[in-house]
């Protein structure tokens, strides 16, 4: 024991940040001898910094050693670096209570509407930050739009679901206009063909699939710039959640796209850069190909094989 | 069997005479409580529906000059100083020409109600061409007559133990036998304010005195109550020990004795404030008050209730916290907050304790027209009147006790229609 503790200290020279796929020798190297996962956790504490590619050129999101805290006792994530790119959608993946939500929620500020929630570091859109005083959540949150776990449609027609948003910031000067992008806004979403017919019947009464759907048609009736999705599909059966996944490769052409699954499958397919998160750190960020095939992290390997988690 | 299905076997019979055990004393207390609410309803509704009618004699006044002192084409100023209590005096001695003593004349006219002069003008007045002719119609009996004909005064009774006089009751055997005595529908009963006189007495003016305080109380509770729930539920930083407070003293407010708030409020409004005592405007002001507790914690149960999610799916979209109560949380609690509202309205209406404290148990004569104007309520008018003297205020204290069940039952049945109306699904 003593002596894998020693060839960990004096053989694992981290490489945070670095651009190339594997560093040689790096000995957290799942293809390397076995190592105690409490020893790499252990190190992973001791110096968060996560392998593979967190950091792009000119990202939309550039967020650097973002903690987030409850009540000042309980830290929920730790010292996060992570760059999110421009129309790419990035995974995030980890074992329940990793932090991948409560980092995804800081992204529009949604952490605000919990009380004795702190979140320190860097967060940048576009240059701007974040969490500056001057910057208005209201604005922000109209400009980073989110779709959550449980489909959550307000109990009002369909029509008025979708002409929320635009009602709301005044985007549209008249009924037509507002009807024009309520329907482009469900056409994009896949769902106009479907409800043409009862725009005027509530939201509630539509399937589960449907449901998401017009939450997502309502999140982008406001042409936001980047779309956060917490777990969307886990509440849907996988006809549905094949049509949504369908649906957000399209998105990924207007929009820069953030979700966060519990299925590795759906990362796979759906997005180009997958984060993954282990006990609030993040651990490994990588081409989604890369991570599924080629991780370089133990942790990230024995979470994708299915060892825990 | 193993050893383990074989306990759990031994257990069962224990288990399920537990069971059939508790369903009894359950069963039991609904019986007996619906035995107690029987016998409540029972004895309220005996003694309070023969309130609703009352008795009637039928006089022919003879409306000439001569017993008037005015003629046909009399002003209403004269019409208001005409003999009419002479008349019905003169229809009285007409009926029965035996009675010839002044002690049997006095007697003879006590058998009517002291009104029925005033009832005879208001009709010629509405009517001037009665004047010079022959009016017969309804008169109310005095309450004496009424409580006799009710059942309430045994004949057998030495005459000394007896209000009515065996003279009396001569009279009235007479005037049943030419069907000149009924009992009818009491319509004065609603039309009249309260009165020493049991026969007129009417709830009119307690109603209004009800109305306009549930007015105020619900022109101030409703707003303030609402807002005040939603700054605590929606606003108010969690985990503060100021708010801690306040919801501690609002939740022991609503259990504060209500005399309390009428002392408060005889302290503030009235000496304090100097609001004129005896008003709706000050009863309104106090049963506020106790109903403020009422609707804020059953406004914010029902605030607590809408489903998180709908708020976070309004602050996503970009809206403001005041938004996403206003356009989302609060129309989805509303049927809560309303039926918060109706009970305690519904609290309020039937309170009488701190009433007594800002002067509303007055004898008021006159309807009230404003919040300004001096009066009472139902409930202190049943108080007043379950306090009053005559056999013939037992039945009008039941008859307003029903009258008050039936406006509870009608803001209970509101409440549900409203519940049902507003309730939304997600």
């Amino acid at each position: 024991m003593s002596f894998a503790t020693t060839s960990l200290d004096t053989g694992m020279t981290k490489q945070p940040h670095s651009s190339t796929e594997t560093a040689p020798g790096n000995m957290r190297r799942a293809t390397t001898a076995p190592l105690d996962i409490e020893t790499v956790v252990e190190e992973l504490k001791e110096l968060p910094q996560p392998v593979g590619m967190p950091l792009l050129d000119d990202p939309k999101y550039h967020t650097r050693d973002v903690s987030v805290f409850y009540n000042e006792t309980k830290q929920a994530i730790f010292n996060v670096d992570l760059d999110i790119g421009r129309n790419e959608v990035i995974a995030m993946i980890g074992p329940s209570g990793c932090g991948k939500s409560t980092y995804l929620r800081c992204l529009n500020r949604m952490n605000d509407t919990i009380s004795g929630c702190r979140v320190t570091g860097e967060l940048l859109l576009d240059g701007e930050d974040v969490y500056a005083r001057s910057q208005d959540p209201v604005l922000l949150r109209a400009r980073v739009g989110m779709v959550f776990q449980k489909p959550n449609p307000f109990p009002k027609s369909i029509y008025d679901n979708v002409a929320y948003g635009p009602r709301l910031h005044g985007l549209a000067n008249n009924r037509a206009e507002l009807d024009e992008i309520v329907e482009d806004s469900l056409t994009k979403a896949g769902l106009f063909k479907e409800v043409k017919d009862r725009l005027n019947l509530p939201g509630t009464g539509l399937s589960g699939g449907q449901q998401q759907r017009l939450c997502i048609a309502r999140a982008i009736a406001v042409s936001p710039e980047v779309i956060l999705m917490d777990e969307p599909t886990s509440a849907l059966d996988p006809i549905a959640t094949g049509i949504i996944e369908e649906l957000i490769d399209t998105l990924r052409q207007s929009f820069t796209i953030c979700i966060v699954t519990h299925s590795m499958q759906q990362a796979a397919r759906i997005s180009q850069r997958t984060a993954y998160f282990h006990m609030g750190y993040l651990v490994e960020v990588n081409d989604t190909n890369t991570v599924f095939t080629n991780p370089e992290h133990l942790l990230t390997e024995n979470y994708i094989t299915g060892r825990f988690g | 069997m193993n050893k383990t299905t074989a306990t759990i076997r031994a257990g069962l019979a224990r288990r399920y005479a537990r069971e059939r055990r508790f369903r009894r004393f359950g069963l039991g207390a609904i019986i007996v409580s619906m035995l107690f609410l029987f016998i409540l309803l029972f004895t309220i509704f005996s003694q309070g529906v023969s309130g609703f009618s009352q008795t009637f004699i039928k006089l022919d006044v003879v409306l000439d000059e001569a017993t008037l002192g005015v003629g046909p084409g009399a002003t209403g100023e004269q019409l208001r100083n005409a003999g009419f209590a002479k008349a019905i005096s003169q229809s009285l001695y007409t009926l029965f020409p035996d009675v010839s003593s002044r002690s049997d004349k006095r007697n003879l006219r006590a058998l009517m109600s002291s009104n029925a002069p005033y009832r005879l003008m208001g009709i010629v007045m509405d009517d001037p061409s009665l004047l010079g002719q022959t009016y017969s119609g309804w008169f109310l009996a005095d309450d004496d007559i009424d409580t006799y004909l009710k059942g309430h005064v045994d004949r057998s009774l030495p005459e000394t133990d007896r209000r009515l006089k065996d003279q009396t009751l001569g009279w009235i055997d007479r005037l049943e036998a030419e069907g000149r005595i009924e009992k009818r529908f009491n319509t004065e009963f609603f039309t009249n304010n309260d009165s020493r006189e049991p026969e007129q007495a009417g709830i009119l003016g307690a109603l209004m005195g009800s109305f306009f305080t549930m007015l105020v109380t619900l022109l101030l509770s409703f707003p303030i109550g609402v807002a005040a729930a939603i700054y605590l539920e929606e606003f108010a930083p969690k985990d503060n020990w100021f708010v801690d407070l306040i919801e501690v003293n609002i939740n022991n407010l609503a259990a504060v004795p209500s005399i309390v708030f009428g002392l408060l409020g005889l302290a503030v409004f009235i000496q304090l404030f100097g609001v004129p005592r005896s008003t709706p405007l000050v009863g309104g002001l106090v049963l506020t008050l106790m109903t403020l507790p009422t609707i804020i914690i059953a406004s914010r149960a029902a605030l607590k209730a809408v489903p998180p999610s709908i708020r976070e799916a309004a602050l996503g979209m970009g809206a403001s916290r005041v938004q996403t109560v206003f356009h989302h949380t609060l129309p989805l609690a509303m049927p809560g907050i309303l039926t918060g509202t109706i009970i305690g309205m519904a609290q309020a209406l039937g309170e009488t304790a701190p009433l007594l404290m800002i002067g509303m148990i007055a004898f008021i004569l006159s309807t009230p027209e404003g919040i300004t104007d001096p009066a009472t309520v139902l409930p202190v008018q049943v108080f007043l009147w379950s306090d009053s003297p005559e056999r013939a205020f037992t039945e009008k204290t039941s008859a307003a006790i029903i009258v008050l069940l039936g406006f509870l039952i009608l803001m209970n049945l509101l409440a549900v229609l409203f519940r049902k109306k507003f309730e939304r699904r997600w």
